[in-house]
């Protein structure tokens, strides 16, 4: 099954992915990236690969694999 | 279930204010690219302001253009390279305030290019002046009591002039918003490539998008704002289908 998977280093915790997720599978974490930027954190059980976080993140967190 | 999907090679990571949708249309951009096999045959005329952020967002072939002029050195660039796929990549201020003329004038010469703007209601980079697509009432750096139309004129609607006024090959306006309308954008983009491809002429595809910095809101907020308060002035839609 499809699920997504995560470069935290290029987020900007924006915060569009979590509210866009239909699951609800995408949580905000106080870990500081490199760059400076909260990070989200993906739940792999509850996510079903929908692949809709991939379309609405403007910085490419998100890739959808088998 | 989903088929897997893979960020771009032509796509980096850019520089933009978190929840800006410029990152999404760079994606689209290079999705569409990739998928009709020109990644490596292009070349991007770029704006002044947020657009410049291009440079970091994209793997390919860029001009830096003076403000307003990325559709004039995208002409010369299509005289110059009559194979390659040519686009301009501006902002709303760039395109439809400082560089009014250029993008009017490759529309009326029909020329080959595509245009993609991004209409944010304001100038972003330089932070957050009054536009000409400023909506009534809004306030910016420049209009701190609200943008008085009467004074000001009403918001513009390039698309709509273009379509109505000349003969481009497509012009439609995406937005930068829930997931069904990214989609419907990339159908556009496609379409404004493929014309060019087919050498059908101009084509302009407006972006709407939000700028959370400059108008102070939060991204889930400002797209809340976006759908609730400027797309209902701004409609969404192709104004000039293929073929027509």
């Amino acid at each position: 099954m499809a699920k997504a998977k995560t470069d935290v280093e290029r987020c900007k915790a924006c915060g569009l992915c979590m509210h866009n997720c239909k699951k609800g599978a995408l949580t905000m974490t106080d870990h500081i990236n490199s760059r400076g930027y909260k990070t989200i954190l993906l739940d792999e059980e509850t996510c079903i690969g929908c692949g809709i976080c991939y379309t609405v993140c403007p910085d490419g967190v998100f890739e959808i694999v088998e | 279930m989903a088929k897997t999907k893979k960020i771009p090679n032509l796509c980096n990571y850019a520089m933009f204010c978190a929840g800006c949708g410029h990152g999404v249309l760079v994606r689209l951009i290079c999705e569409c690219l990739e998928e009709l096999g020109q990644e490596k045959n292009v070349i991007a005329a770029i704006g002044v302001g947020c657009s410049c952020h291009l440079k970091s967002g994209i793997n390919c072939d860029l001009v830096q253009s003076p403000h307003g002029r990325a559709a004039a050195v995208a002409t010369g660039i299509r005289r110059a390279e009559p194979d390659k796929i040519v686009f301009t990549y501006q902002g709303d201020g760039d395109a439809y305030n400082i560089g009014l003329a250029e993008t009017l004038n490759a529309a009326y010469r029909n020329e080959n290019i595509c245009v993609f703007t991004v209409n944010n209601g304001n100038f972003g980079m330089t932070g957050g002046q009054m536009a000409w697509t400023t909506m009534p009432g809004q306030k910016t750096a420049t209009s701190p009591r609200g943008r008085n139309i009467e004074l000001t004129g009403i918001p513009i609607k390039i698309p709509e002039l273009v379509s109505y006024s000349f003969k481009p090959a497509y012009v439609a306006r995406g937005a930068v918003t829930t997931p069904a309308e990214i989609k419907r954008l990339k159908g556009y983009i496609m379409n404004a490539f493929q014309a060019q491809m087919n050498k059908e002429g101009y084509s302009l595809v407006e972006v709407m998008s939000t700028c959370p910095t400059n108008w102070g809101m939060d991204p889930i907020v400002a797209q809340k704002r976006l759908i609730e308060d400027v797309i209902p002035y701004y409609e969404l839609g192709e104004f000039k289908k293929r073929g027509e």
